[in-house]
């Protein structure tokens, strides 16, 4: 256990962030300021309810359900709404659809927006000082750094989250996937495909694997 | 601010580091931080744009040294005692105490935050019965409903979508949204999303002063010049109040 001495107060005061969010939430239940089964529910929801799962659900209807795809690329907000998902983090919704001519990245260079409602929590390298200072001024070179190298021909747009947007890549569906149920599709969709340092594949054959 | 938290372009930051099967959360403390924000934030003394300028005063080095849920609970601890919700004594001590009264000065939260530069905060109330912490049972309700940042606009945008517009050259010493890399460069409103609360003004407590936020598209090579590729683009979000007509 590390501690630091802070002389201002003479107190010995927990360097580690873990004993000072402990003191810190007893300190605010005590007050009277804090329903500790609150924090437990918020934290429970993030854990295992909002997620990926969602955004990916949003996804595999864009790709099955044409009006519904026109709509989301429309009014994103709307259109996720209908699928239940919204609120926290995700008030205000843009899809961005990739195509063969077109792909798109989303970033947020100040701080780490992102779509709680639809793909969770942001990972931790989406917050970080590489990735947000770098997408903007090499977004291919942080493609590749992702393994993708995308076709010549095919324009990079990078949308830097500066306001209360929150933006949600709607990828290619891969070939090969026309008898596919939108349950399989979703499936497919992964967290990365939907901010856009990733496209959407097919697994591997068995036999490969 | 310009500050380090403004890091659109920035070299050396070192290669991204995914993680396979990343957890939500790597550690339960950062979970815990993660809740006290959202349950402390729901009391709405203080919004979403003094909470991120609370974060961007962390000194630079700091910032970049500092994990992201450190960063969150230095910025936390400094929003709890300049909104009166306990004292510095209290934070060290974890102890509530009687004779507290809100801290004006800063307080040592974290071994490595010196003393921050001041920022207007409203006037010290005190925790109203009316506004009672947030309950288990409201959590799905507050996460259903966030806290949307749109307003009625007061008056039509602007600038229509396909305008060439510039972004201004402003360097605020306060919160801003308007990253450095776009000031002063030539873009195109790809989109008018409606009014929205102007953080410049909101983080200080000083109005919602709500006004249009467009979409620019910026070409890259406007942005980084000509080495970068044609036909690429950034698309930034940015109110009335930063932009120009061309």
């Amino acid at each position: 256990m590390k501690y630091h001495r802070h002389e201002h107060d003479g107190h010995r005061m927990p360097s580690d962030p873990a004993l000072q969010v402990q003191a810190l939430e007893s300190l605010l239940v005590e007050k009277g300021l804090v329903d500790p089964a609150a924090l437990d529910a918020l934290v429970e929801a993030y854990e295992h309810r909002i997620g990926t799962h969602n955004g990916a659900r949003v996804i595999a209807r864009a790709w099955t359900d044409a009006p519904y795809r026109q709509r989301l690329l429309a009014d994103a907000t709307a259109a996720v709404a209908e699928l239940g998902f919204g609120g926290l983090q995700g008030e205000h919704m843009v899809a961005v659809e990739n195509t063969p001519a077109v792909h798109n990245l989303v970033v947020c260079t100040l701080c780490s927006c992102y779509p709680y409602p639809l793909l969770g929590l942001p990972p931790v390298w989406y917050k970080s000082a590489a990735y947000r200072s770098r997408a903007v001024i090499d977004p291919r070179g942080v493609l590749r750094e992702f393994g993708l190298e995308l076709p010549a021909g095919t324009q990079v747009r990078v949308w830097d989250s500066t306001a209360e947007l929150r933006y949600l890549v709607l990828p290619q569906r891969p070939e090969g996937t026309r008898d596919m149920t939108e349950e399989q599709l979703a499936s497919l969709v992964t967290r990365d495909a939907m901010i856009g340092v990733a496209v959407v594949q097919l697994p591997p054959p068995r036999s490969e694997r | 601010m310009n500050g380090v938290h403004d890091m659109g372009g920035m070299h050396g930051m070192g290669p991204i580091q995914p993680e396979h099967d990343e957890p939500v959360f790597h550690h339960r403390w950062e979970s815990r931080v993660f809740a006290l924000m959202r349950a402390m934030g729901a009391f709405g003394r203080w919004n979403i744009d003094a909470s991120r300028h609370q974060r961007e005063l962390i000194p630079p080095a700091d910032q970049l040294r500092m994990s992201y849920y450190e960063r969150w609970l230095a910025g936390l601890s400094e929003l709890l005692v300049r909104h009166g919700f306990a004292s510095a004594e209290e934070l060290a001590s974890g102890k509530a105490l009687a004779s507290a009264t809100p801290a004006v000065s800063m307080m040592p939260v974290l071994s490595t935050m010196p003393v921050l530069p001041a920022m207007p905060v409203p006037p010290a109330m005190a925790i109203s019965p009316a506004s009672p912490a947030l309950r288990a049972p409201d959590v799905p309700a507050f996460i259903a409903h966030g806290s949307p940042s749109s307003r009625d606009p007061s008056a039509p945008p602007r600038f229509l979508p396909g305008q060439r517009v510039r972004a201004r050259n402003l360097n605020p010493i306060g919160h801003t949204r308007l990253p450095r890399y776009v000031r002063g460069k030539s873009g195109i409103v790809d989109r008018v999303h409606g009014a929205f609360v102007f953080p410049d003004t909101n983080a200080h407590f000083l109005g919602e002063s709500p006004q249009h936020v467009y979409s620019i598209r910026f070409e890259a090579q406007e942005l980084w010049g000509h080495d970068s590729v044609s036909g690429d683009a950034v698309y930034v979000d940015l109110w009335e109040d930063y932009l120009d007509a061309e």
